[in-house]
C-alpha cells in the first residue's frame, strides 16, 4: 500500500467539501474493493475520505409509500437479513445474501457497490432491474442514468451516494451464476414486474456493464413466465469472453438465468399470496 | 487399544495452539533490528536484462541495500540445484540450467527474482522497488510444453537445446509393442494432466539472522525438511558451513509438498543478512506465492491401453511431455519418472509397460512435487484407460477392474515396483455397497426427470509411499537417501521427548507420533512431547512428504523405543535385584517374571539418571536412544473410491452428490486423523478434477495469478464423504503402516472425470471441467445425440 492521507469527516457536508478540494480522494465506504486494490498497489489515491464516522446517518432500511428505501452505507448483511426487504422485496435480500462472502457482505455497502458499478457485482442489476433512483448529495439519478459503463456511473467526483430506492415490485427475482473462482457474477439476471412495467437487467456478461435485454421484457409483457422466454437468445456479441467462460457461454446462459429469474419471481411471489 | 495408543481416535494435540492462534508461525517471529526485503520481479516471462540502475533506490527513505544477481555472484553463492539425476534413453545426463537465487543476466519466468531492496520497513522496501530500473529486452516465451521442443521455440537455457532436459523411459518398448499388434482391443486417451498451484493456507516466509561473533547464520523459513534445506544451502549454494547455518521450521500451515524445495527467497535472505549485517525478513504475499512457489501436475500425454479378448490387459504404454517450468526445482525431475511411470501399472497384473517421457523447459513457474507428486498423474492415466476401455467393450467398469485385479503378493510390476501386500477386491467391494451402487439407475431417472444428468465413475489407485528405501533411488538417480530419525530422550521423571527428523505441517504428528509412544510404554500422552523442525535440536532427519512420516519416521521411533526399552530393563534389573533375561515390561510397569516384584516406569527413568543402582563400570547411566530407520520396500496404499456427480446441461455445473472413499492405508493410528487427510486430499483432487486451471497465456504471462481467477475447492462446492478402510498390513514395517496423506488427490480427479464422462457420454473434457468446458462438450455432444 502506498501512503496516503486519511480523513475522517464527522458530516456528509464535511465529507463532499474534502472530496471537492483534496487531490485525488477517494471516498472509503466498505472498502471490500479499495482495500484490496490499495493493497495491491493498483490503486494510490493521495486522500482517503472514509465515511464510516457518518455510516449511521447514511444507514439504514425504511418502506415509504411503495419503496424500499436503503441508505448508502448500509452494509449487505443487513439487506440480505432485513424483515422489510424480505417482506416486501424478497428478491434484493436474496440477491444482498449472494455478494461476495459474509465477511464481505458484513461490510460491504450497497452505496459502494452502486458507485463502484463492477460490470461483474449484484446491486447494478437490482438497481436497473428495478428501476432504483440514486440519491445523492447533488440530487438523484434513475437507475437507467446511472450506469455508463466499465466502474462507470454519472457521479460527479465530489458528488456522494446517500441513499437508493427501489420501487416495490408485484414480482422480483433474481439468479446468478458464480464465476467459481471470485463468486462474482459470470451471469446474473434480475427481472421484475411492476404494473405494465417488465425489467429484465444482466450483470456480468456484458463487456460494458449491466445492461437491459429489450426482447426479453416484450416476451415477458405477454406472460411473466419463463416458458415466454423459451426459444429467445441474445447475441454474443458485447458479452464477454475470458477464461471462465466464451461470450456464446454468457450470451446462453443470459437466456437460462432469466428464465429461472423469473420462475424465482413467481415463487417469491406465491409465497407472498400475492399472485 | 489404550484411549491414547494405536488405532484411538485422540483429538489432536496441537489443534488448541492452532485454533486459539498460539501458533508460532514463521512471520510470529521478529528479530531485534530485523529489516525487511522486498523482491523486484520480472513482469516478462522472458527478457534479457540489459541492466539494472538502484541509484535513485538508494536514495529513498529507509533503504538499507540494493543487491541484484552480479552481487551475488561476486560474493560466490552458489546456484539452487535438482538433487535428482535423471539419465536420457541415450545414456546422457540430463540439462540442468544454472538457478541462480537472483537472476543475472535474463529473467526467464513471470516472477522470476532480478533485485531486492532491503530497507526498514516493508512498505518502503516496496516503494523503493519501484524506483529500480530494470531495462529489459523481452524475447518470446513459450509456456506451453506440447510447444517447448519444436523447431524454433524460444531457447530458454543454452545447456538444453530444444528445450529439452531429458528423454527418459521405462519398461521393454519391444514387448509392448508385440503386446497391441496382438491386442483385440486397444483404447487410446489424449490427457491433459492441469497445472496446478499449491495454495498452502500459509504463504512462504523466511528470517535469516546473521551472528557475528560465531560467524553463524540462523534462518527460520516455512520448510517440510529443514535439515534437507541446510544442508542444500551448506553444501551445493556454499552459504556457511553446515555445523554453522541452523535452520528452524516451525509451526508450518500446509505444504503439500510447495516447501519441500529449497527456494531463492531464503538463500537471498541469508546472504543479505550477512551483508548488511542484521536480520532480513521476508513474507511471501499470495499473489507472490502464486509465480514463485513451484507449481504441480502439467503433463502432456498420449496413452493406450491393450486388451485380450477376454478384457484382459495386456500392455499400456505411454508418452508424456512434463513440464519442468523454467528452472529445475529441488526434486522436480524425480516426480514425472519414478514417481509416475513407476505406477502405470495401478492395482492391475499388466504384463508389459513402456512409458516415454521428455521434461521440458518452459517460461513458466518452475514445476515439482505436489500432493501425490508423479502418482495422481500415473493413476489419471491408468484409471480413465480402465474406465474408457470397459465402456469401449461393453463390459461393466467394475468388472473389468475385477477381471484384472492383481490377486497374489507379493508383485512385480513391469515397471521396477514390487507390491507386497493388499486386497483390491475388497475395498472395491465395500465401496460399492457404500456407495449404493444398486441404486444408482433409480437416482439417474430421477436426476433426468428433474433435467439433469447424473453419472458415476470408479478410481482404483494404487500409490508408493513411505519413501523410500535409501539405496534403491540412490540407484535411480536420487541424491540423498531417504531413510528417517528419531531420538527417545526419557526424562528423569519419566515424561519422553521424541526428537524426530520428520516435520508436522498439518498432518498431526504431535499426537500419532505420541499415541505410539504411550502405547508402547504405557504412559499418558499428556507426559509425551515431539520436537522437530529445529536442526539444532534434533539429528539429521529427511523431513515429511510423500506419505513417509508414518511408515518411516515413525518406525525409526520404534526402533529408538525398542533401545529405550532395552536400556529400561537393564536398570529395572538392579532396581529389583533380578536377571535382565526375567524382566518383563507392561502396560508402563517393570516386573520380574513369576515374582510379584515390580518397579513403575517413572522410578525406572529416575533410577537411570540418578545411578544409585548400579556402578558406571557395570551401567551407563541415562536413558535416551537414537535410531536411524531406512525401510526395505515402499509402501503401497491402494483403495477405491466413486464419485457420483449431477450435471445440470442448461449451465454445464457439475455438482458432486456422492463420494465414497474406502483406503486400505495398512494399520491406522488415529483413525480421525486419517479421515481429515482423506477428505483433505478428496478436495484437493476434486479441486484439480472441476476448479483449479492455472493459465499462461501466449506471452508467458500468468492470467491465473489470484483466487479472483484461480478456483480453489470450498466446503460449500463438496458434500460430506462416506469415508471407509478395509486393512491388509504393511509386511514392510513393524507398524504395518502404509500411508494416508495423499490418498484422496490421487484417486479423486480419475474418479470426477470418469462420472462425468458418464454422465456426458462424451471421453472429451478436459481438468479442470468447469460449467464453460463442460457446456461446449455438451453442444459437440448433443447434436450428434439427438441424430442417433
Amino acid at each position: 500500500m502506498y501512503n496516503f492521507a486519511f480523513h475522517r469527516p464527522t458530516g456528509l457536508r464535511q465529507a463532499s467539501n474534502m472530496l471537492g478540494k483534496l487531490e485525488e480522494a477517494k471516498i472509503l465506504a466498505g472498502g471490500q474493493t479499495l482495500i484490496p486494490t490499495m493493497k495491491l498497489r493498483l490503486a494510490s489515491p493521495g486522500n482517503v475520505v472514509d465515511l464510516n464516522a457518518i455510516a449511521d446517518e447514511l444507514s439504514g432500511i425504511e418502506l415509504k409509500g411503495r419503496s424500499i428505501v436503503i441508505g448508502a452505507m448500509t452494509r449487505h448483511a443487513d439487506v440480505a437479513n432485513s424483515d422489510v426487504v424480505k417482506q416486501h422485496l424478497p428478491a434484493l435480500a436474496y440477491l444482498a445474501g449472494l455478494v461476495g462472502d459474509p465477511a464481505v457482505r458484513h461490510r460491504g455497502t450497497i452505496g459502494g457497490s452502486l458507485a463502484n458499478n463492477d460490470p461483474n457485482a449484484d446491486y447494478p442489476a437490482a438497481a436497473l432491474g428495478l428501476g432504483a433512483t440514486i440519491h445523492t448529495t447533488k440530487g438523484k439519478y434513475e437507475a437507467d442514468n446511472f450506469f455508463k459503463g466499465l466502474f462507470e456511473t454519472a457521479l460527479g467526483a465530489d458528488e456522494i451516494i446517500t441513499k437508493v430506492s427501489f420501487p416495490l415490485a408485484k414480482k422480483a427475482g433474481y439468479e446468478k451464476f458464480r464465476n467459481q473462482a471470485s463468486r462474482f457474477a459470470l451471469v446474473g439476471v434480475f427481472v421484475s414486474k411492476r404494473g405494465s412495467e417488465i425489467r429484465v437487467a444482466v450483470t456480468g456478461a456484458g463487456s460494458n456493464g449491466v445492461f437491459r435485454v429489450a426482447s426479453f421484457e416484450e416476451a415477458l409483457k405477454k406472460r411473466f413466465a419463463p416458458k415466454s422466454l423459451e426459444g429467445l437468445t441474445i447475441p454474443a456479441t458485447g458479452m464477454n469472453s475470458d477464461i471462465h467462460g466464451s461470450a456464446e457461454y454468457r450470451a446462453h446462459l443470459v437466456g437460462v438465468m432469466a428464465r429461472r429469474a423469473v420462475t424465482r419471481a413467481n415463487e417469491f411471489a406465491a409465497g407472498e399470496g400475492e399472485d | 487399544m489404550s484411549a491414547t495408543g494405536i488405532g484411538a481416535a485422540v483429538r489432536r494435540k496441537e489443534d488448541f495452539r492452532f485454533i486459539t492462534g498460539k501458533g508460532q508461525y514463521t512471520d510470529d517471529i521478529s528479530r531485534p533490528g530485523q529489516t525487511y526485503i522486498h523482491f523486484v520481479r520480472s513482469p516478462h516471462a522472458h527478457a534479457k536484462i540489459k541492466s539494472i540502475d538502484g541509484t535513485e533506490t538508494k536514495t529513498m527513505p529507509g533503504v538499507v541495500a540494493v543487491l541484484t544477481g552480479a552481487d551475488l555472484a561476486n560474493d560466490k553463492i552458489g546456484n539452487l540445484i535438482c538433487g535428482w539425476a535423471i539419465t536420457s534413453k541415450d545414456g546422457s545426463p540430463m540439462k540442468m540450467s544454472a538457478h541462480p537465487a537472483i537472476a543475472n543476466g535474463k529473467a526467464n519466468h513471470v516472477g522470476d527474482a532480478v533485485a531486492v531492496v532491503i530497507a526498514e520497513t516493508l512498505g518502503q522496501a516496496k516503494d523503493a522497488g519501484e524506483k529500480v530500473k530494470v531495462d529489459y529486452e523481452v524475447l518470446p516465451a513459450v509456456a506451453d510444453p506440447a510447444k517447448a521442443q519444436a523447431a524454433g521455440a524460444p531457447q530458454i537455457h543454452d545447456v538444453a537445446p530444444n528445450n529439452t532436459i531429458y528423454q527418459w523411459h521405462l519398461g521393454d518398448q519391444k514387448a509392448v509393442e508385440a503386446a497391441f499388434k496382438s491386442a483385440n482391443h486397444v483404447t487410446k486417451l489424449d490427457i491433459i494432466n492441469n497445472r496446478l498451484v499449491p495454495n498452502a493456507i500459509e504463504p512462504r516466509a523466511a528470517i535469516a539472522d546473521y551472528d557475528a561473533g560465531n560467524d553463524a547464520l540462523t534462518l527460520w523459513n516455512t520448510s517440510q525438511n529443514p535439515h534437507v534445506a541446510r544442508l542444500v544451502i551448506a553444501a551445493f549454494v556454499g552459504m556457511a558451513p553446515e555445523h554453522k547455518l541452523r535452520v528452524i521450521a516451525p509451526d508450518v500451515g500446509g505444504g503439500f509438498g510447495s516447501k519441500i524445495f529449497i527456494y531463492p527467497e531464503e538463500v537471498v535472505c541469508l546472504w543479505a543478512a550477512r551483508k548488511v549485517g542484521r536480520p532480513v525478513k521476508w513474507v511471501s504475499d499470495r499473489s507472490e506465492a502464486f509465480v514463485t512457489d513451484a507449481h504441480g501436475r502439467d503433463h502432456v500425454t498420449h496413452a493406450e491401453m491393450a486388451f485380450d479378448h477376454e478384457g484382459k490387459i495386456t500392455a499400456l504404454r505411454a508418452k508424456t511431455i512434463a513440464n519442468l517450468g523454467a528452472y529445475m526445482s529441488t526434486f522436480s525431475s524425480s516426480v514425472p519418472t519414478y514417481l509416475y511411470a513407476t505406477l502405470l501399472s495401478g492395482q492391475y497384473s499388466i504384463p508389459q509397460i513402456y512409458c516415454e517421457v521428455d521434461a521440458v523447459y518452459t517460461n513458466t513457474v518452475p514445476v515439482d512435487a505436489y500432493r501425490g507428486a508423479g502418482r495422481p498423474e500415473a493413476t489419471f492415466v491408468v484409471e480413465r484407460l480402465v474406465e474408457v476401455g470397459a465402456r469401449e467393450m461393453g463390459v461393466d467398469p467394475a468388472d473389468l477392474r475385477r477381471r484384472n485385479f492383481i490377486k497374489s503378493f507379493p508383485h512385480q510390476t513391469p515397471v521396477i515396483m514390487a507390491y507386497d501386500a493388499g486386497d483390491y477386491n475388497a475395498s472395491l467391494k465395500k465401496a460399492m455397497e457404500l456407495a449404493d451402487m444398486k441404486g444408482f439407475g433409480k437416482r439417474k431417472r430421477d436426476s433426468a426427470r428433474n433435467g439433469k444428468l447424473r453419472g458415476i465413475g470408479y478410481s482404483t489407485y494404487i500409490e508408493a509411499c513411505g519413501i523410500a528405501p535409501s539405496q534403491a533411488v540412490g540407484s535411480l538417480g536420487a541424491g540423498v537417501g531417504l531413510w528417517e530419525s528419531a531420538e527417545v530422550r526419557v526424562n528423569p521423571t519419566g515424561s519422553v521427548e521424541v526428537l524426530t527428523g520428520s516435520h508436522s505441517h498439518g498432518q498431526g504428528h504431535e499426537t500419532t507420533f505420541a499415541q505410539l509412544v504411550s502405547e508402547r510404554l504405557g504412559i499418558p500422552i499428556e507426559t509425551i512431547s515431539i520436537v522437530h523442525g529445529d536442526t539444532d535440536k534434533v539429528q539429521f532427519g529427511m523431513g515429511t512428504y510423500g506419505s513417509r512420516s508414518g511408515a518411516v519416521g515413525m518406525t525409526a521411533i520404534v526402533k529408538a523405543l525398542d533401545k529405550v526399552e532395552a536400556k529400561a530393563k537393564k536398570v529395572a534389573a538392579f532396581m529389583l535385584e533380578a536377571a535382565e533375561g526375567d524382566i518383563e515390561f507392561k502396560d508402563g510397569k517393570f516386573t520380574v517374571a513369576g515374582t510379584d516384584k515390580a518397579a513403575a516406569w517413572g522410578d525406572v527413568a529416575l533410577n537411570a539418571y540418578i545411578a544409585h543402582k548400579f556402578t558406571g563400570a557395570e551401567l551407563e547411566p541415562g536413558l535416551k536412544e537414537g535410531a536411524f530407520y531406512d525401510p526395505t520396500n515402499f509402501t503401497f496404499p491402494a483403495g477405491c473410491h466413486i464419485c457420483e456427480v449431477e450435471i445440470d446441461p442448461e449451465t454445464g455445473n457439475t455438482d458432486v452428490v456422492a463420494w465414497t472413499a474406502v483406503d486400505d492405508f495398512g494399520v491406522v493410528i488415529n483413525p480421525m486423523i486419517v479421515e481429515g487427510q482423506v477428505h483433505g486430499g478428496i478436495a484437493q483432487g476434486v479441486g484439480q478434477a472441476l476448479y483449479e486451471g492455472t493459465v499462461y497465456d501466449k506471452e508467458g504471462q500468468l492470467v491465473t495469478g489470484s483466487y479472483m481467477d484461480y478456483a480453489m475447492p470450498r466446503a460449500d462446492y463438496l458434500p460430506s464423504f462416506k469415508v471407509d478402510t478395509t486393512e491388509t498390513k504393511c509386511p514392510s514395517n513393524p507398524l504395518g503402516i502404509k500411508g494416508c496423506g495423499e490418498a484422496g488427490a490421487i484417486a479423486a480427479p480419475a474418479a470426477v472425470i470418469n462420472a462425468i464422462t458418464d454422465a456426458l457420454g462424451t471421453e472429451e473434457i478436459a481438468m479442470p471441467a468447469s460449467p464453460a468446458t463442460v457446456w461446449a462438450a455438451l453442444q459437440k455432444v448433443q447434436p450428434r445425440q439427438a441424430a442417433e
